[in-house]
């Protein structure tokens, strides 16, 4: 937990914002934690006012389509002319601004796409309804992120791309605006910084490697920041204050390992890499010291620049961090965050385009104007020559046979969500195999639109080992360790599959419980051990599943069945199916026979 | 319009750059996919490889870049038409283009449509070129390619194996050659590719952030330069820049001459089979690939080292999927290689 005051962050904030104001393209923009309320309407309003004047800001709607994001035919304009003209998106429209996105973390993935490319390219390459333009987008992004929960995170295509995490969630009261400095001098300014001294790249890289940053992106930012904060100071040097700066609003906050941890990897931890050893600078190997100890190093004219900067770095470290990192999370780390999804994705209106057809308007249709005009184009001269002349008629004569619709593809998107007795001596056989049935189904999820999750209970309890996700990198990273053995605490997992269930359909997705066990519980659900109750418990939990209506496959995996399990299945209304030989193509066989059933 | 990174500059990566090296040599051995994380270069290296690619002969006026050598047979411009009818078409050169499919792209931008200006003010029934057409004898990028729309890839699937674009729409019927060097890229943590779609990359490699902090130091160093001056750092890299565009063209002039005996024909087969790489498109494309290699490295024949550097971009996204061998494919591949190759 870093100890940081209310009032250094409310500082911070504020000097986040003016560095923004200083590099707003270079830098990308902030992600903002905490909720929505006066604070963050204060700091905007202060960014707004550090911004050139007149520079827009942009407000981005939940649920934004192609057509206002990055621009469409401009149709009354297209027909006034008789050329197809262009009808700006909000990205263009924010160039020399910022786009403001509020529940950045309920994005989907298709719209971070566009943003992240607009990011980019500083422009928007548009290839749509026979336009083809290339319209400058020079933002920076606001991203304003309510989610609770390492649930609800904003997409990492986003996040990896904003110089600034701020975090407002512990900020309760109001505080005093801090004073705007000249921030066209400093803008001036930084056009004429000097090269940087490699003493400075290398404390950035290497502060970055610390904190478990493995990218190029993060010191990258943290360099804009200091060159941002020495604009800011007045300079056209990089100092070591500079540094120190965007050490702590750039690297601390987005720290994945603290920094002091002398065993956490210094770059990325997914595989193990043969470092050269001499690349490591040597934490000081003193003169003939023996044992030194390494928190404290042999006292020399003051710290040196890489404690500076990694104190820096480490006073700012994310809220949570040292907990997380204590229970072994380090999967929980914002490196495999949640790729996120809007509801826009799933809503019955939507769904995603795939081309255009001919039919007629009825409400709830949407018209393909630029199609509709190819096919009424042909016919214009014969129309005109048709009509009286007397008659006023529009330009373009457009009749029903021309109307074109744009088609969308409803696909139902589905998450199956695998429930896993993982105690016991079968423990282990049943997670392989279940694992590989996650596998073998996300390996074909793609075309089906289906998510996997994967709910494991053992011992005192459940636990949600991967949470719905069509990845199958980020499921075998997740799965690839799972302990086995222990008690059934049958319950215990039916309540958490079924909240799990509850909450994916909450996403307008349709779930699927696949609940693997011999359905002897021996756990109640306060965690104690007795048989009786515990059954009783894993048949209350069962209707309750069923009271859901959830749809649920019980695989009974005893080698023997008996009747417990069936009388749990029944009490979940779920299908029954015997499979003493759990194997995951076997499994994966009865999902799909389950959903194709339906 | 922002001036590319110089592709010389691009600190380590060098998979991705000899893959694009490769195809730029021998653009049959297909297409490249670069899987990766953020911030590793992905879509640098293949937005700068446009300024190093040797220019190319065009018909004149030919809105499909037809090769005025070898003009396609279903080029709506009817360039053969004229090719043979003794007259050899004037041409003119052009940069290689490299295309960006941005998504959000709309089909008929993609495959071309009725001219809609043409139309509404001159009655004219006209075909305006897409995407597609564009790219033929050049490059299609799709960056992020896994959050394509389906019905896009689907589109694409039939036009890379054909090579020729067939319009039929808005009662216009336009055929016309696409024949491109797919390149895409993407981080599969976002999503998983379409395997339909990944067979018709020729090379797919993948890409890290390098683990040494003296070369990420570099980087940042370049970026920094780059940064703050975008014309003299281009032009200080313009010469080695240049080298590269000479080395592609040398080794597409020497290609025809590099020889493979039938020892190595053989041992690709084995290599093949001992990774139950599917069908003979891995063969085909390790031959290319090698071959390829051999005449960047300016040598008359294929060894087994131009094989060793080539047979994991040529192989890793073939292999057949075994969801259930926890091991990356990567590992799959060298285990082969040391088995079959000998280490």
């Amino acid at each position: 937990m870093s100890d940081r005051t209310a009032e250094m962050r409310w500082d911070d904030a504020h000097l986040a914002a003016l560095l923004l104001a200083i590099d707003p393209v270079g830098l990308g923009g902030v992600a903002l934690h905490g909720p929505a309320g006066p604070l963050r309407d204060q700091w905007t309003d202060y960014l707004r006012a550090a911004l050139p004047e007149g520079a827009p800001l942009r407000r981005m709607p939940v649920g934004i389509e192609d057509d206002r994001l990055i621009g469409a035919v401009d149709l009354p304009a297209t027909l006034r002319s008789g050329r197809p003209v262009l009808q700006r998106g909000l990205l263009a429209e924010a160039d020399g601004g910022a786009v403001v996105i509020p529940m950045a973390e309920r994005l989907s993935l298709s719209v971070v796409a566009r943003i992240a490319a607009a990011l980019d390219r500083q422009e928007v390459v548009l290839e749509r309804e026979g336009l083809a333009r290339r319209i400058p987008t020079r933002l920076a992004v606001i991203a304003f992120d309510e989610g609770m929960g390492d649930d609800e995170q904003m997409p990492a295509m986003l996040f990896d791309r904003l110089a600034f995490p701020i975090d407002f969630s512990s900020l309760n009261k109001v505080m005093p605006l801090v004073d705007l400095p000249d921030m066209t001098a400093a803008r001036d300014r930084l056009r004429e910084i000097a090269a940087p001294s490699d003493a400075i790249l290398e404390v950035l890289v290497g502060t970055a490697a610390a904190c478990g940053l493995g990218s190029v992106t993060a010191p990258l930012l943290a360099l804009r920041a200091a060159r941002a904060a020495a604009a800011l100071r007045g300079s056209r040097i990089v100092e070591p204050q500079d540094a120190e700066v965007a050490a702590r609003l750039v690297l601390g906050p987005r720290a994945l390992t603290a920094p002091a941890d002398p065993d956490a990897a210094p770059s990325d931890t997914q595989e193990p890499q043969e470092e050269p050893p001499q690349e490591e600078p040597p934490q000081d190997p003193d003169q003939g010291g023996d044992q030194q100890d390494p928190a404290n190093p042999a006292p020399k004219d003051g710290p040196s620049l890489e404690d500076l900067i990694l104190a820096a770095a480490q006073s700012a470290l994310p809220d949570g961090l040292l907990e997380r990192l204590r229970q072994g999370g380090t999967d929980r780390q914002p490196a495999s965050r949640r790729v996120g999804r809007g509801m826009a994705e799933n809503s019955p209106l939507r769904g995603r385009p795939a081309g255009v057809r001919q039919g007629a308007l009825r409400p709830g249709s949407r018209l393909a104007l630029v199609d509709t005009l190819r096919s009424a184009a042909p016919w214009q001269g014969v129309r005109k020559a048709q009509q009286d002349d007397d008659v006023k008629r529009p330009l373009i004569q457009v009749r029903r046979e021309d109307f074109r619709l744009k088609k969308y593809v409803q696909r139902r998107e589905s998450t199956i969500i695998f429930c896993v007795d993982a105690s016991g001596s079968a423990a282990f056989q049943r997670l392989a195999e279940s694992k590989g049935a996650v596998e073998l189904l996300l390996a074909e999820a793609y075309v089906k639109r289906t998510y996997a999750a994967l709910v494991v209970f053992r011992g005192q309890g459940a636990e949600m080992s991967l949470p719905p996700t069509r990845s199958l990198s980020r499921a075998k990273k997740l799965l690839a360790e799972l302990p086995g053995g222990g008690g059934t605490p049958l319950a215990a997992g039916i309540d958490m599959a079924r909240a799990a269930a509850v909450s994916e359909r909450a996403k307008g997705r349709d779930p699927l419980i696949v609940l693997l066990t011999d359905g002897r519980a021996n756990i109640d659900r306060k965690g104690e051990p007795a048989r009786p109750g515990a059954n009783l418990d894993a048949l209350d939990a069962a209707r309750q599943s069923a009271s859901s209506k959830i749809a649920t496959v019980f695989v009974d995996t005893a080698p023997r069945p008996r009747e417990e399990g069936a009388a749990i299945a029944a009490a979940m209304e779920a299908r029954y199916v015997a499979l003493p030989y759990v194997e995951a193509g076997a499994v994966r066989d009865v999902v799909i026979a389950q959903k194709v059933g339906k | 319009m922002k001036q590319a990174f110089p592709f010389a500059a691009i600190v380590g990566q060098d998979d991705m750059k000899l893959a694009l090296l490769l195809v730029a040599v021998d653009r049959s051995i297909g297409g490249v996919m670069v899987f990766g994380d953020r911030g590793t270069g992905k879509s640098t290296a293949v937005r700068s490889l446009a300024s190093l690619l040797p220019p190319m002969a065009v018909v004149s006026g030919c809105r499909f870049n037809c090769d005025p050598m070898a003009p396609a047979s279903s080029c709506a411009n009817l360039c053969e038409v004229r090719h043979e009818s003794g007259t050899p078409p004037p041409s003119e050169s052009m940069a290689v283009p490299v295309v960006d499919l941005p998504l959000g792209a709309t089909e008929d931008r993609v495959v071309g449509a009725l001219d809609l200006e043409r139309a509404l003010t001159r009655g004219e029934k006209g075909f305006e070129p897409g995407l597609l057409a564009r790219a033929h004898r050049g490059f299609l990028y799709i960056d992020e390619v896994n959050l394509l729309e389906d019905h896009l890839v689907d589109l694409l699937l039939d036009v890379a194996t054909s090579g020729e674009n067939i319009v039929e729409r808005e009662g216009l019927s336009v055929r016309h050659p696409a024949r491109f060097v797919l390149v895409g890229s993407g981080n599969p943590e976002e999503g998983e590719l379409r395997p339909q779609l990944l067979d018709r990359f020729g090379l797919s490699v993948e890409v890290k952030t390098p683990a040494n902090l003296a070369d990420r130091v570099e980087i940042l160093r370049r970026c920094d330069a780059f940064e703050r001056d975008r014309e003299a750092f281009t032009a200080s890299w313009a010469g080695q820049n240049l080298a590269t565009g000479d080395l592609i063209e040398a080794s597409r002039g020497r290609l025809g001459q590099v020889t493979i005996s039938d020892a190595i024909l053989e041992t690709l087969a084995k290599l093949c089979i001992a990774m139950g790489a599917d069908g003979l498109r891995g063969e085909l494309t390790l031959m290319r690939a090698s071959r390829a290699a051999a005449a960047l490295a300016d040598e008359p024949e294929v060894t087994l080292d131009h094989v060793r550097r080539v047979a994991a971009m040529a192989l890793r996204h073939r292999l057949r999927r075994n969801v259930l061998d926890d091991s990356g494919s990567t590992a799959r591949i060298d285990r082969a290689i040391a088995e079959v190759l000998g280490s």
